[in-house]
């Protein structure tokens, strides 16, 4: 018997979550002796106010969609994968590659091999820490996390000593070809006469990850494939009774999961910066455990909430720039947002909880 | 005499024994509710001073609320307990050990690698040092197990017990805290026959000093062997109070299950065929490097039921296993004259099931359901890659499953007939029935039964049964495992005892009883075997 119905699971929780963050932050905007009102206005009207803003929004929730699939598909196997961050950069990495092989000629064919370029790289490297944990009992969260060092090392290293332009004073590889450069909103929107700013950095990878939200949906709840992989991560005693051999669905689901992240680097590298440059996911591995615990690992959940840690970041930018509130403040309040959305679930479900149980008490004796 | 819930509310302590004693514990209208759940239900108890109480229900019931309300660890929404004729708040389990309630746990709660000495002490010690609550303590000790065979090594340490003797140990923390009421919930579920006996003779020398006891079976048997008189509950409702030289085990299983039950199968001697399953020299180490089966020999026939019966543990899990797919083994089975792979990749769950083997295991929540699952997509559990439950070679077809989901939960008589509903919101016995509806409609050659009715009610229990004959009869070849001595002797064909990783003899039903079958659950074989086995 479900104590709550099933909408003011999805949504009232979460609601009242951001509710109460908001709220806290608020007090904290107070505490330095800013508006917080003013605050909130400013972060809105940021986010959302000009195309320019909302063309920024849209491209951190891109690549928030991307993470917090990714982390989302492992967790269904009750896998958790920290490494995102990792995963990322290596997927950059083989984005990279791609796009400066060969001088592409269009972009519909580039973005298709780029894509290849960063899952491939991006599963690969979710690969060796799925097999140590399926084979050797390895834990997965040291090592994922481990392995986000690594990446940034090794990312960090063929930047400078093969991909870098030569004589170029920044740690960054050359920019990509005409050929590679993505549709931003601006391009893709001028056809049907809307005026997108032109410098805003979301580009059609926005609809990429759109359909992998939905590819995920298909995978983990139509596909035989999903269903292995949500029985194993309910019960792993009860997969190894039905034959799902627990190796297998260990290293496909953190495969999966790693392309997806590597998916994100067609957003980062091949969208907005045209090249690859150090430390170019900028937190946005981690982020998707966020988005992923908050949107309940499910598609629809996890593109609101994307859309919302795109709005916490781009707004926040904003923030400090117009209001001088110090960008360690704006890390506060996104992190005032995971902890109430994810964290602290239970201290609003359990009364949420009890008083659904108290109304319907009240109907049925009426 | 049977007295209803609410006559006992109006006239409270109707003389249920013929005693005059004073009453020890008495319980006036409690009720509990878990949300929407009405575990309790206005129960009211009164127990003499210097009885055996026993409380019997189904699974579900409510009786484990009601003793768990009354060791502190629930409170009641409404009602009384008054102990020794005085009203007393128990807000928790301090509270009612100081009210003299003593309770052992049908899981102990035993520090594994402290002595029995300090397990006794632990949580009752007189002062920083420990010395002289341990000096103290083996002094009570070797006292107690004077007076009530209560023998156990002082310094043995838990791990080494055997869980007899864990229990005893359980049985002495609570008679340390100078408790005159013992609540035991469940305590022959992992005990031989012997044990038991060894417990009951343990109680009566308890009741023979003043002890009250309480205690909370849903075996008919021990209730009519040991108690005083008798609570019955049903749905969270006490539905009725008797004494024990009144009633017969088919009136309690009536009152139990509100209706009338066949405590026996009914079914036709087994016509044996060929032999399905040959197991030779089986021998299983398990992860810990443990030796669980010892080179065990056996077969089991077509249309016949091979009940393997033994106290938990004894390596009955570990033969289930390698047979269901997902355990290593070395030696040599063959099921239906192929030989199976027991150790490389061929040996997972899906090959032994392309063999027409199904499993239904001991335990459904852990392996046999996925709680979190609706009931459809555990019909397919194990059966997923069957093609006709798919759309195409990567979509499952949902709405096929469903559909066949809701015709199989039907023919199995599964309630709520809802296949959508999660397989945690259906009771022990439908969930039972959502596992046997897979594996016994799959038609399998042999079928791998443990501990069919576990948690199961009554009602549910007879159905079970007859689902397990009638595969029988149909000629399929049955290998049951069960802890239920009752269970063994109804259902199988012929028994093998296992002990220690051993088969310590096979008997034909008709040619056994319980004293003897016990002795071999116990390791002790004095007696010819019934070699059935070898040719029929």
């Amino acid at each position: 018997m479900q104590a709550m119905p099933k909408w003011a699971d999805a949504v009232l929780i979460p609601l009242i979550s951001i509710l109460l963050a908001f709220f806290f932050s608020g007090l904290t905007i107070l505490a330095i002796g800013k508006d917080p009102v003013v605050a909130i206005q400013t972060m809105v009207q940021g986010a959302f106010g000009s195309t320019n803003g909302l063309g920024y929004t849209l491209y951190y929730t891109t690549n928030f969609i991307f993470t917090g699939l990714a982390i989302a598909v492992a967790y269904h196997a009750r896998l958790f994968n920290i490494g995102g961050e990792g995963q990322v950069m290596l997927g950059g990495l083989g984005v990279a590659l791609v796009c400066l092989a060969i001088d592409w000629p269009h972009w519909t064919l580039a973005l298709p091999a780029a894509m290849v370029g960063g899952a491939v790289f991006g599963a690969a490297w979710a690969f060796i820490p799925a097999y140590l944990q399926a084979k050797r009992g390895s834990h997965i969260v040291i090592t994922t996390m481990m392995f986000n060092f690594i990446a940034s090392a090794f990312v960090g290293y063929i930047l400078l000593n093969y991909l870098k332009v030569p004589g170029s004073m920044s740690t960054e590889s050359a920019g990509f070809s005409a050929g590679a450069h993505l549709p931003t909103f601006h391009e893709m929107l001028a056809p049907f006469g809307i005026n997108f700013n032109k410098n805003a950095p979301a580009n059609i990878s926005f609809l990429i990850a759109l359909l992998a939200a939905f590819g995920f949906w298909v995978l983990i709840w139509k596909t035989r494939l999903g269903y292995e992989i949500r029985s194993f991560g309910e019960s792993e005693s009860a997969a190894k009774y039905a034959g799902i051999n627990p190796v297998r669905i260990t290293v496909i689901a953190m495969m999966i999961s790693g392309a997806l992240c590597g998916l994100m680097a067609i957003n980062n590298v091949m969208g907005e910066a045209e090249r690859l440059i150090d430390n170019a996911p900028e937190g946005a591995g981690f982020i998707g455990i966020a988005v992923a615990l908050m949107g309940r690992n499910h598609p629809i959940g996890i593109v609101l909430a994307a859309l919302l840690f795109g709005f916490l970041y781009q707004g926040g930018a904003e923030l400090t720039f117009w209001e001088a509130i110090p960008r360690e403040l704006i890390i506060v309040i996104q992190g005032l947002v995971i902890m109430f959305t994810g964290a602290l679930d239970n201290m609003v479900r359990a009364p949420l909880e009890k008083l659904f149980l108290t109304l319907r008490k009240n109907k049925k004796g009426a | 005499m049977v007295s209803t819930t609410h006559e006992g509310r109006q006239t409270p302590a109707a003389p249920i024994a013929p005693s005059t004693a004073p009453l020890a514990i008495e319980l006036r209208g409690i009720s509990k509710a878990f949300g929407p759940v009405q575990a309790n239900k206005d129960i009211c108890i009164s127990v003499r001073k210097g009885t055996i109480h026993g409380i019997i229900g189904e699974n579900g019931a409510g009786k484990s609320t009601l003793m768990s309300i009354l060791y502190g660890f629930y409170k009641a929404d409404s009602g009384t307990v008054l102990i020794n004729g005085k009203e007393v708040q128990i807000t928790d389990s301090q509270a009612a050990i100081a009210a003299g309630i003593g309770m052992v746990f049908q899981h102990f709660k035993l520090v594994e690698n402290f002595s029995v000495l300090e397990n006794v002490v632990l949580g009752a010690e007189d002062g920083g040092l420990l010395m002289p609550s341990l000096g103290k303590a083996r002094k009570l000790l070797k006292q107690l197990s004077d007076e009530y065979e209560l023998s156990v090594d002082p310094d043995a340490l838990i791990e080494d017990l055997s869980v007899g003797h864990q229990q005893r140990v359980e049985i002495l923390k609570a008679l340390y805290r100078q408790a005159d009421i013992l609540i035991l919930d469940e305590p022959t579920g992992v005990l031989t026959p012997a044990e038991a006996d060894h417990l009951f003779r343990i109680l009566e020398g308890l009741k023979a000093q003043g002890k009250t006891i309480i205690l909370i079976t849903h075996k008919l048997r021990e209730i009519m062997n040991v108690t005083d008189s008798v609570s019955v509950m049903r749905r969270g409702e006490m539905t009725a109070t008797v004494s024990t030289a009144d009633t017969s085990p088919e009136q309690l299983a009536e009152l139990m299950v509100g209706r009338k039950v066949l405590l026996e199968v009914d079914k036709t001697p087994a016509t044996p065929g060929a032999p399905i399953l040959e197991v030779e020299k089986l021998t299983v180490v398990d992860s810990h490097g443990v030796t669980r089966v010892k080179g065990v020999d056996l077969t089991v026939r077509a249309g016949e039921i091979l009940g393997i019966a033994g106290v938990a543990g004894n390596g009955q899990t570990e033969l289930l296993e390698v047979l269901g797919g997902y355990q290593t083994g070395t030696g040599v089975i063959r099921v239906n004259g192929q030989e199976l792979d027991l150790t490389g990749k061929a040996s997972d769950g899906q090959s032994r099931r392309a063999r027409g083997i199904a499993h239904v295991p001991e335990d459904r929540h852990d392996e046999g359901l996925i709680l979190n699952f609706a009931a459809w997509e555990n019909i397919v559990f194990g059966y997923h890659h069957d093609p006709e439950y798919q759309k195409n070679a990567w979509i499952m077809d949902n709405a096929k499953i469903k559909k066949i989901a809701h015709e199989k939960m039907e023919r199995f008589d599964t309630r709520p007939l809802n296949e959508k509903l999660e397989a945690k919101s259906f009771s022990g016995g439908n969930q039972q029935k959502i596992v046997l509806a897979r594996e016994i409609e799959r038609n399998p050659d042999l079928l791998l039964i443990g501990q069919p009715t576990r948690g199961v009610d009554i009602g549910a229990i007879e159905f079970i049964h007859q689902q397990i004959v009638a595969l029988r009869d149909q000629g399929k070849a049955i290998l049951l495992v069960s802890v239920e001595l009752d269970e063994i002797m109804a259902l199988s064909d012929r028994i093998a005892v296992m002990f220690d990783g051993n088969i310590m003899g096979e008997r034909l039903p008709s040619e056994t009883n319980e004293q003897e079958l016990g002795m071999l659950m116990a390791g002790i074989n004095n007696g010819a075997d019934a070699t059935l086995s070898e040719g029929a």
